[in-house]
């Protein structure tokens, strides 16, 4: 007697369920309401900045650095890369773009062979680990000035590709390895003890299925080791040597240049990231098509 | 040089971990193109003599012999052996042809060369309409047998499989397991099973290893592990039996008689009574189905043993009925009453009946 009744009350249960969560559609808590606006108000005072900077880079050449817009043109677009006063652009793009490329090789190839070297438990493994964090901890523009001095100690004269390359990496290479370390608490490591039953060596386990099945996650270290190098200023400051990387090539112009021209640069190297952000997600797109092209057609 | 036979051997093999003895000194010798199950609880050793014998760990002491041939530090391909992993361990970024085609390509095999063996393996275990998937659209059974012909592939003497069917439902375990059976005869070659499960060691194996802290309690044919388990551990974790604590009383010539909580005058035949003193404390197992259950004492002769129980609860199981009487002493006492024969007199739960066997069938464990 007691059972059925039991059994009843059970099959019940989720009708209830479904009625309320049927309610719940209709008239949403108040809670739904506070919690969109303070989303709302993010999204614009995160958004609404940037867009007065890119609206206010189309004006005309009677335009200045505050709205009403005066007119609508690219004036200042062309003005940015024709005018040596405005400062070295084109220089500190293209030495910001190399020294991003080299962090983000040097930050994949060091963040997987440490990801791989940090799977087993080694003598010290706790210290390295600690010293790691403590260079992500670390106030940038300290870091930089103590490679700073440390250079002219040394008496080597600092440059963007020695000195400032490896301030960038002091804050790649850690941040790098966490996310390794992220993408290989999903690796299985019975696939290389798979790939070792079937003959195959330690190189043909990495370059078969060690690497391809990491893949994805190598692009996300790229993408980080890329934009965290790119747009890097605090570890920069004191480490590029006589030559500017691009956001230093910016930070001195707010201080001298007090034309839109300042807010066509803004646009600019946002469209630079957007171009980069794309490619990366593409070159995971094809990764992914590459596999399912295999599949039949269906 | 070459192993041409799958006959393995363990001689004194050991294996410790720090402080931690996984296999405690285990001799066997498993014949070639057997089915062998290795079975018992988590921890107990199981899976470490199967990765010692495929040359994924190495023993602490002992010899490893693969047809005739000391293996203990050989590599797998060397060791003509072939793993499948407990969660198959498929490439998930390679489609099925090339999963099973990686030991050929590992060889350097051409790929039109390898395509062809690989296809003709998807054909062997009936999956060749899958072999342009990946592993992540596959289902749990079609998973197991791309990791069987992935294994297969490389003509191993020997399969070393690790719980391979834990990871399917209920259904789908029995289906493959004839499956996995079939696949053995099929190849003709010597397969390692590890497994916890003891129905699914006693389907498939010709000889069944059961382990308990790191030792084999009993190594032997799947029937004799069931129907004449060596001691109390073995009848126990293969079940079916009930197992008293009993005194030895007298010894006479083929049987002894002992007593227990809430029995006396039990006459157990033995095959060695020199061995058995009066006042020995023994384990005497029953089967559950060679039990009968009596309303009134039934007149039998005098090779028939009987005591007296109540009924705590009835189950039914389809092909037979589990009747739970009061525990005899510590002990769980449970009988099997076939289906057809319960049911002409249903007995109740509470009822006080009279439970006998013949005294053949009581085996006096080790």
């Amino acid at each position: 007697m007691n059972g059925t009744q039991v059994v009843e009350g059970a099959r019940r249960a989720p009708a209830r369920a479904r009625v309320r969560s049927h309610d719940d559609e209709r008239r949403r808590p108040w809670t739904f309401w506070v919690l969109a606006t303070v989303f709302v108000a993010y999204v614009l005072a995160l958004y609404g900045p940037m867009l007065c900077i890119y609206v206010l880079s189309l004006q005309d050449i009677r335009g200045g650095l505050v709205f009403p817009m005066k007119g609508l043109s690219l004036h200042w677009f062309v003005d940015l890369f024709t005018q040596v006063r405005t400062g070295d652009v084109k220089g500190g793009f293209e030495r910001s773009i190399t020294l991003a490329l080299v962090v983000t090789v040097l930050t994949v190839v060091g963040s997987f062979l440490a990801g791989l070297g940090f799977r087993a438990r080694f003598r010290g493994d706790g210290i390295v680990f600690y010293v790691m964090v403590g260079s992500l901890v670390a106030p940038g523009l300290v870091l930089g000035i103590g490679i700073g001095l440390l250079f002219q100690y040394l008496g080597i004269e600092p440059h963007w590709y020695t000195s400032a390359l490896g301030a960038h990496l002091s804050w790649t290479l850690p941040f790098g390895v966490l996310v390794m370390f992220a993408v290989l608490s999903r690796f299985d490591s019975a696939w290389e003890e798979a790939a070792r039953d079937l003959g195959a060596s330690h190189w043909q386990t990495i370059r078969w299925v060690v690497i391809p099945v990491l893949a994805p996650g190598l692009v996300a270290v790229a993408l980080f080791g890329f934009t965290l190098s790119y747009d890097e200023f605090a570890r920069t400051l004191q480490t590029s040597g006589s030559l500017n990387t691009l956001p230093l090539e910016i930070w001195s112009m707010t201080l001298n240049v007090t034309s839109p021209s300042l807010y066509a640069l803004g646009t600019v190297t946002t469209i630079a990231s957007f171009v980069i952000i794309g490619a990366s997600l593409g070159v995971i797109a094809w990764l992914q098509r590459r596999r399912a092209r295999r599949l039949p057609a269906n | 040089m070459a192993i041409e036979k799958g006959d393995i051997e363990l001689a004194g093999v050991y294996k410790r971990f720090g402080d931690f003895t996984a296999v405690d000194g285990v001799n066997l010798r498993i014949p070639d193109g057997a089915y062998c199950c290795f079975l018992g609880p988590s921890g107990c050793g199981k899976t470490t003599i199967l990765r010692m014998i495929a040359g994924h760990e190495d023993p602490t002491g002992g010899e490893i012999l693969i047809g005739g041939q000391n293996v203990v530090g050989l590599p797998p391909v060397a060791r003509r052996t072939a793993m499948m992993f407990q969660s198959y361990a498929l490439f998930p970024h390679l489609s099925v042809r090339d999963n099973v085609a990686f030991a050929l390509r590992v060889r350097g095999m051409s790929r039109a060369d390898r395509y062809r063996v690989a296809d003709a393996m998807l054909e062997r275990v009936r999956i060749t309409e899958l072999a342009n998937r990946l592993p992540g659209q596959l289902s749990g059974g079609q998973q197991q047998r791309v990791a069987l012909a992935r294994a297969a592939i490389t003509e191993p003497k020997v399969l070393l499989l690790d719980e391979p069917l834990s990871a399917l439902d209920e259904q789908l375990r029995i289906q493959m397991r004839t499956e996995l059976r079939r696949m053995q005869r099929d190849l003709g070659i010597t397969f390692v099973h590890v497994t916890h499960t003891q129905l699914e060691a006693i389907a498939l194996a010709d000889v069944v290893v059961v382990m308990e802290k790191g030792k084999i309690r009993q190594a032997a044919r799947a029937r004799d592990v069931y129907a004449r388990p060596r001691d109390r551990y073995v009848a126990e974790f293969l079940g079916g039996q009930n197992v008293f604590r009993c005194r030895v009383e007298s010894v006479n010539g083929r049987s002894v008689v002992v007593s227990g909580v809430d029995m006396s005058g039990i006459e157990v035949p033995v095959e060695a009574p020199g061995r058995i003193a009066s006042g020995q404390n023994v384990d005497l197992a029953i089967r559950r189905d060679d039990i009968r259950l009596h309303r009134t004492p039934p007149s039998q002769g005098a090779d028939w043993n009987s005591i007296g129980a109540r009924i705590q609860a009835i189950e039914y199981q389809g092909a037979f009925v589990k009747v739970i009487m009061e525990n005899v002493g510590d002990t769980e006492f449970v009988v099997y009453v076939p289906e057809r024969e319960f049911f002409e007199e249903p007995f109740e739960v509470g009822e006080s009946v009279v439970a006998s066997w013949h005294a053949e069938r009581a085996l006096l464990l080790a």
